[in-house]
């Protein structure tokens, strides 16, 4: 990051030559996130480090806790303290966490987990890239929720989705995942960091009624309660056991369906405002590449090297994973005859991809296991070899 | 200008690192209507061993950000250049730091080799730290695509500690005015 612009500011307005782990950082500033809890790990480690440096400037904090579980419940706990609160992990720091995003989702309490994926399962890869985390951000924690993870692909876009995922999290009162890649993580190109007053910001709903007559799940028509933090004179009730609209743990069939049904609708029905894709000459493709994170850049270059050839191929790169386009997919489907879905993974979106189609076209994942991206030369023999 | 890619490597602690990080910031922030980004070897390799920089620079925007084929490969250890001599593309362009790298067959696909002794240049400066730069300096003297000299000295006066701006900024002047004899 460039010296001069760094200063004690939350927006470091100004044009840098960074990575992606530290625009995801800076974007998380910029938005107002005052909290950081985490545990450090290989790729994600300079978020961090980043975080470490910045927030004390800010007049925010920084914990190193002592493993990535009370690395969650921290920023739980933080935000129920009325800050804007986020973690950075990689995949088995992530494993980690799932229990107590559960815990997050129950409790609708808002939040960011950055994890910066590399080549899994278990230890497997520490320095060198993976996608395999897909699956695990949506199925991780047991029970029903609908999880919001965004994936960007450029640097430029780890800042602006990293304020994206805040915004989710106060809008729709959740932790929201914002998955990189330790490519995207520890590449460096420019970045833009617009003026102060051209962040949009996002805040929790507070109550409008009194404390007395204040019932702190008690949803507003959109779903979604009213949060009051500790310290406010409204009662704050926080527990994992399913809860009325007083928080009070009640454990029958009624109050889980009302509750687990309105937390997973609260996302379902607003799909519209949270499915972000980008379509890139999808116009007149008569075949199409889905592909998201760093990989979705390597299948920019396979759709320009392609076209060059007389191929007509388009890419639809997904910029929300979860909730998953499914409508947009479906559509495309009626208008390729073949979709093609490099992955550093052995199928994940792969499979999400041919349930939407619903046999409407042929499917066919490109699969890296972990260590590497595709290269654009890669996608298009695959492409050709077909054609 | 189309793609341009650009490999720097040497071993650990030659500030491999750094070269493609000031060339990369030179380009974005002050080449007008370029784009580059920088990727690193990132693994226990870059703790000695073979250590790696890319620099892809473009006028358009930059899909893939790995190097596949090298348009220039500068490499400053023996090591790193039979590691990635074969990544140097027909008729590409090989800068060699003449007393680390001995160059074999697989170069004969370069159309231009310079050679430099950056290291030996850096001694005379006090320290073989500065290599680095002065390799830079023989670079951006003898390339047309890549930076500007005014772009390099602003970005290494912003970017490198105080103490040692003069001393690094000599270096690239080194580079600058040295002739290589291939």
């Amino acid at each position: 990051m460039s010296k001069q612009k760094q200063k004690f500011l939350e927006v470091s307005t100004g044009e840098h030559f960074t990575t992606g782990n530290h625009a995801a950082a800076e974007g998380a500033l910029a938005v107002g996130c005052k909290f950081f809890g985490g545990y450090p790990i290989t790729p994600s480690s300079e978020i961090a480090e980043h975080m470490a440096l910045r927030l004390p400037q800010l007049g925010g904090n920084f914990v190193q806790f002592e493993d990535e579980i009370a690395s969650i419940i921290g920023i739980l706990g933080a935000s129920w303290g009325g800050v804007k609160s986020m973690t950075a992990t990689s995949g088995p720091g992530y494993s980690l966490m799932v229990e107590n995003i559960g815990l997050g989702m129950m409790t609708e309490t808002p939040c960011v987990i950055i994890n910066v994926q590399r080549g899994g399962p278990s230890t497997g890869l520490p320095t060198l890239v993976g996608q395999q985390d897909i699956m695990q951000t949506k199925w991780g924690s047991h029970g029903d929720f609908e999880p919001i993870v965004l994936c960007p692909s450029s640097v430029q876009e780890c800042f602006e989705l990293a304020i994206e995922a805040f915004n989710y999290a106060e809008k729709y009162r959740l932790p929201v995942t914002l998955l990189l890649d330790e490519t995207l993580g520890h590449m460096s190109e420019r970045l833009i960091i617009p003026d102060a007053s051209k962040i949009g910001k996002v805040e929790r709903k507070k109550p409008k009624d009194s404390p007395e007559e204040h019932l702190p799940y008690k949803a507003d028509d959109d779903l979604i309660p009213p949060m009051a933090v500790a310290g406010e004179g409204y009662k704050v009730m926080v527990t994992g056991l399913t809860h009325d609209e007083r928080g009070y743990p009640n454990l029958n069939v009624e109050t889980q369906d009302k509750l687990v049904r309105r937390i997973n609708d609260k996302i379902r029905l607003n799909k519209k405002d949270i499915i972000r894709v980008e379509e890139y000459k999808l116009d007149d493709a008569e075949i199409a590449i889905i592909a998201f994170g760093s990989v979705a850049r390597a299948a920019k270059g396979s759709v320009n090297r392609a076209r060059k050839n007389g191929i007509k191929v388009g890419l639809l790169r997904l910029i929300t994973i979860w909730p998953f386009p499914d409508e947009r997919i479906e559509a495309l489907a009626e208008q390729v005859k073949k979709i093609y879905v490099p992955e550093i993974n052995y199928g994940q979106i792969t499979r999400e991809v041919e349930r939407s189609v619903h046999g409407k076209t042929e499917v066919k994942g490109i699969f890296k296991l972990g260590g590497a991206i595709h290269n654009p030369q890669e996608i298009l023999k695959e492409i050709e070899g077909d054609a | 200008m189309s793609r341009v890619e650009i490999r720097f490597a040497g071993f650990g602690g030659q500030g491999i690192g750094l070269m493609g990080r000031l060339v990369g910031e030179a380009v974005s922030l002050l080449e007008e209507g370029k784009n580059s980004v920088m990727t690193q070897s990132y693994g226990p390799e870059s703790r000695g061993g073979a250590s790696s920089t890319d620099v892809v620079i473009d006028e358009g925007e930059i899909d893939y950000p790995k190097a596949t084929e090298l348009d220039y490969f500068v490499v400053l250890s023996d090591e790193a250049y039979h590691k990635y001599i074969p990544k140097l593309k027909e008729g590409g362009i090989l800068f060699v730091e003449e007393d680390l790298v001995t160059i074999d067959e697989n170069a004969k696909k370069a159309k231009k080799i310079f050679k430099i002794p950056a290291t030996k240049i850096a001694e005379t400066l006090g320290s073989r730290l500065y290599a680095n730069i002065a390799m830079l300096g023989f670079v951006c003297a003898n390339t047309k695509d890549i930076f500007s000299e005014e772009a390099m000295i602003t970005i290494m006066k912003e970017k490198i500690k105080a103490r040692f701006v003069e001393k690094n900024l000599i270096a690239f002047q080194k580079g600058m005015e040295y002739k290589s004899d291939s």
